[in-house]
């Protein structure tokens, strides 16, 4: 087995996977889990990117879409939460 | 039953936009156009090993100054909308209790995490990343320390003079190239030196480790922000 195929069936396994999440994201009840769902996505696009040969791209998605946006998310949630109560 | 025949069309003209874009794809053997220039005469005339480097921030630097400015703004825009009244200032927030194990591993890791956010930056030139990704690792530092400690007080002056200093020195750097070189953001009016060095590409590394110090930061201060609009009830 060559390198080349490693890296798509790799590709495509991370791929399905984010696709998976984001469907988890969309269709589960529970807020929080959906945006924990979204911050995985974010994380598997960063591996993606990383296959892709695109580091710097690489980086800025691990660390501001799977971190500091996901947090942002968690703030406004314990928000609109106080107001619900 | 409208709505999702409706939706149902939308989603098939996706699917017959998508199937024509892919179908009508060849992928190309060879760069083409400013692709080409920018890969050929890029190490030689910016002197950066990381070409996206060399791209970001002297080629298209005018775009990177955009960039900055937007980030500037969304800041500006969240401290403006989440200001807390004096009231709501002085109330400390009451919560569970950090968890041992989150303070014990921020004080190990957080020195950690600023010196590899501005390892980052500083080598931006020669390794992939930069001064947005530096920024973006140093404002996650930040972030552990506020997990850490929820009460923790950032320093409101030191944050507002870092962004404000590094952010006029990247607009005099980015003009003294008119004066100096060849345009506006022109890296070589300080020499190139050796292809390859800490100490090389003319102005590159000064110019990423300002932009790292102004996205690290602001985004430092929108989380601080968000942090802060708790205590509102």
């Amino acid at each position: 087995m060559n390198n080349e195929l490693i890296y798509v069936i790799l590709a495509i396994g991370v791929g399905g996977l984010a696709i998976i999440m984001g469907i988890i994201a969309i269709l589960n009840e529970k807020l929080s889990v959906s945006v924990i769902a979204g911050g995985v996505v974010s994380l598997f696009a960063s591996i993606l990117f990383l296959l892709m040969a695109a580091p710097d791209v690489a980086m800025t998605e691990a660390a501001i879409g799977s971190g500091l946006s996901t947090l942002i998310f968690f703030y406004v949630l314990n928000k609109i939460k106080k107001y619900n109560d | 039953m409208i709505k999702n025949s409706l939706i149902a069309l939308v989603l098939a003209s996706f699917v017959f936009m998508f199937y024509h874009l892919y179908m009508s794809y060849e992928p190309k053997t060879e760069l083409s156009g400013i692709a080409a220039h920018y890969a050929e005469h890029g190490a030689a005339e910016v002197g950066a090993a990381n070409l996206v480097t060399a791209v970001v921030v002297t080629y298209r630097g005018f775009d990177t100054m955009g960039e900055v400015t937007i980030l500037f703004l969304t800041a500006s825009i969240i401290s403006f909308f989440l200001k807390l009244s004096k009231k709501d200032e002085d109330k400390v927030i009451v919560h569970r209790g950090t968890s041992e194990l989150l303070v014990t591993a921020s004080q190990i890791l957080i020195p950690i995490i600023f010196l590899f956010g501005v390892y980052v930056f500083i080598n931006g030139h020669l390794t992939p990343g930069g001064g947005f990704q530096g920024g973006a690792i140093i404002a996650s530092g930040v972030v552990l320390s506020i997990m850490a400690n929820p009460n923790r007080e950032i320093n409101h002056h030191a944050i507002l003079w870092i962004e404000s200093i590094s952010g006029i020195f990247f607009v005099i750097i980015g003009i003294l190239g008119i004066f100096l070189a060849g345009g506006f953001l022109d890296n070589r009016f300080i020499s190139l030196g050796e292809f390859g060095d800490l100490f090389s590409a003319g102005a590159i590394p000064i110019i990423y480790s300002l932009i790292g110090l102004k996205v690290g930061a602001e985004i430092s201060n929108i989380l601080n922000r968000y942090q802060k609009s708790q205590k509102e009830s």
